[in-house]
């Protein structure tokens, strides 16, 4: 469904270029439910830029369905069926909150479908859908609209990039169960999500541990799991619950 | 009326025929059509330079509507309306100007608009302007609004400048008594080679008083916007005034807000912000679905909404 390709990201530094993502390759299949963990700085994000088209590499290749995606552009990416949820999601002055679910389902959304995605990230929908997403609502209530508009796409690919991390009073357990919504209602869809916690690592198919821009492990949830605890990318993962999410 | 004046009446005043209610359509220099109600007489002045429009006290859910039409190339025009809203009225205005210009001669409406809010009426007050037409000549228009607004009396401008006008110069000027409120949206979009200067000034004389004026603009092309903003707080009173400008291209933006105090209970706020779109907007819409172009133009219908 998605493969990657001798992966490597660079931006410039001050004496040498600095690589960000060295020589990754990997492959995840339709309907898999991948997260993608590890180290802080090790790279996640950057990676899940990459797949959106938001970063552009520096070699190698992304593809998709078969189709090669590397030199094409993020929304080319979005009509291919690439949706991505900011970790901080972006604010706008006048653009509401059912206009922005609108442009994300390409096509003349009622109210009544609109309210339906929010009321499953947990917002009382009539309370939002003309709200302007800007900086009067809360960052929890932002994630969790962000999130909306991804489910609202509905596309084969959907990337999360930390969803728990700022998700104020709404439970990780109502997190989850939207994730395991998704994939009830399409066996396809391939859902990647970046993420330290570890009840969302608990409901992977695969896990992919990253560090240092390279790829440490990648195998089953049964396989890789184990080797996470007490390890120094799981007692970094556990460090970031207790301050509440990594931002 | 042709098929251009009838554009120019849909996009300024949302009429795609005559309103209910009263109104005073003013085309190419004359007043062409007109209604009058029981509650509101528009009598034109005597030396035919305007119109006074009399709101009596107590109309509660009334409308008047005067849009102005300019369709014929070199036409130049200043107009004195004055309306006179009595005591504990609740009425909507909508003005607005639409300069269709087609020749080589410049094109030009002034409109000086005085209102006299008597004590605890409300005036919500729409104006529009638009120009049209490719023709080499500039559609100019020079807004003279002077509100006095008495005891307890409340208002609401809505003034809005999308597109076409070439030059325009707007002025603004209020003084409110105790207990008086004046809120101010003002949406202009200016592009080309277009000039847009819009200055208030407002003058909180009662205890009470209050007032928000609130630009957001959006300068494109190498147009050129100045916002001049001033509010006096003389009793004790609250103002607020702020200025949210996208620019765009080699636009040039000026933003000047100013506060004076005279009380020491006047509180008074004013912001002023210039900015381009942030990338990150353009970014989150593109993964959307939406093109860069597409993204901008939804950023900006939104801004200016």
């Amino acid at each position: 469904m998605l493969e990657i390709r001798n992966l490597s990201f660079a931006v410039p530094g001050e004496a040498a270029e600095k690589e960000i993502i060295h020589d990754i390759s990997l492959t995840i299949g339709k309907g898999k439910f991948v997260v993608i963990t590890g180290p802080n700085g090790g790279g996640k994000s950057t990676l899940a830029k990459l797949i959106a088209g938001i970063e552009k590499p520096t070699s190698g290749q992304i593809l998709l369905g078969g189709e090669d995606i590397t030199g094409k552009s993020i929304t080319e990416r979005a009509h291919l069926g690439v949706s991505y949820a900011f970790q901080q999601p972006v604010k706008f002055k006048g653009i509401r909150v059912i206009d922005l679910l609108r442009i994300a389902s390409r096509k003349k959304m009622s109210v009544g479908d609109a309210c339906a995605y929010l009321s499953e990230v947990g917002l009382c929908a009539r309370d939002y859908i003309d709200r302007e997403v800007n900086g009067s609502l809360s960052g929890g209530e932002l994630k969790r609209i962000e999130i909306a508009t991804v489910l609202a796409r509905g596309t084969v690919l959907s990337v999360f990039d930390e969803p728990e991390a700022g998700i104020d009073l709404w439970s990780f357990k109502s997190l989850i169960e939207v994730f395991e919504r998704m994939r009830k209602a399409n066996s396809d869809r391939t859902i990647l999500v970046i993420s330290h916690q570890e009840r969302i690592l608990n409901i992977a198919d695969e896990i992919i541990v990253l560090g240092a821009g390279s790829i440490i492990g990648h195998g089953s949830r049964e396989e890789i799991l184990p080797t996470l605890l007490g390890t120094s990318a799981a007692i970094n993962a556990c460090g970031q619950l207790t301050k509440g999410g990594d931002q | 009326m042709d098929a251009i004046q009838k554009q120019i009446l849909m996009e300024v005043a949302g009429l795609e025929s005559v309103p209910h209610g009263a109104y005073n359509i003013r085309t190419n220099g004359q007043s062409t059509a007109r209604s009058v109600t029981a509650n509101i007489d528009i009598v034109s002045k005597a030396d035919g330079s305007g119109i006074d429009v009399i709101i009596k006290p107590g109309t509660v859910g009334e409308s008047v509507h005067i849009p102005v039409i300019l369709s014929e190339a070199g036409l130049k025009e200043v107009v004195y309306n004055d309306f006179h809203i009595g005591e504990g009225c609740d009425v909507v205005i909508i003005a607005g100007c639409g300069i269709h210009n087609c020749g080589t001669q410049d094109s030009e409406h002034d409109g000086i608009h005085r209102f006299f809010v008597a004590p605890n009426a409300r005036v919500k007050y729409v104006e529009k302007h638009v120009g049209a037409g490719d023709g080499a000549g500039k559609r100019i228009l020079n807004p003279v609004t002077e509100v006095h607004m008495a005891e307890g009396s409340a208002m609401e401008m809505e003034m809005v400048q999308i597109k076409g006008v070439d030059s325009t110069n707007r002025v603004t000027t209020a003084d409110l008594a105790a207990g008086a409120s004046l809120v101010v949206r003002e949406r202009l979009m200016t592009h080309g080679d277009q000039v847009a200067i819009s200055s208030y000034v407002v003058d909180l004389n009662g205890d009470g008083a209050s007032t928000d004026v609130v630009s957001r603009s959006v300068a494109r092309d190498r147009s050129y916007q100045k916002f001049d903003s001033k509010i006096t707080g003389n009793a004790a009173c609250t103002g607020h005034t702020e200025c949210d400008a996208i620019i765009m291209d080699d636009a040039h933006i000026l933003a000047i807000p100013q506060l004076e105090a005279q009380n020491i209970d006047a509180a008074l706020i004013h912001e002023a912000a210039i900015g381009k779109i942030a990338g990150e907007q353009i970014i989150k819409l593109m993964t959307l679905g939406l093109t860069e172009a597409e993204a901008e133009e939804q950023i900006i219908s939104g801004f200016l909404k």
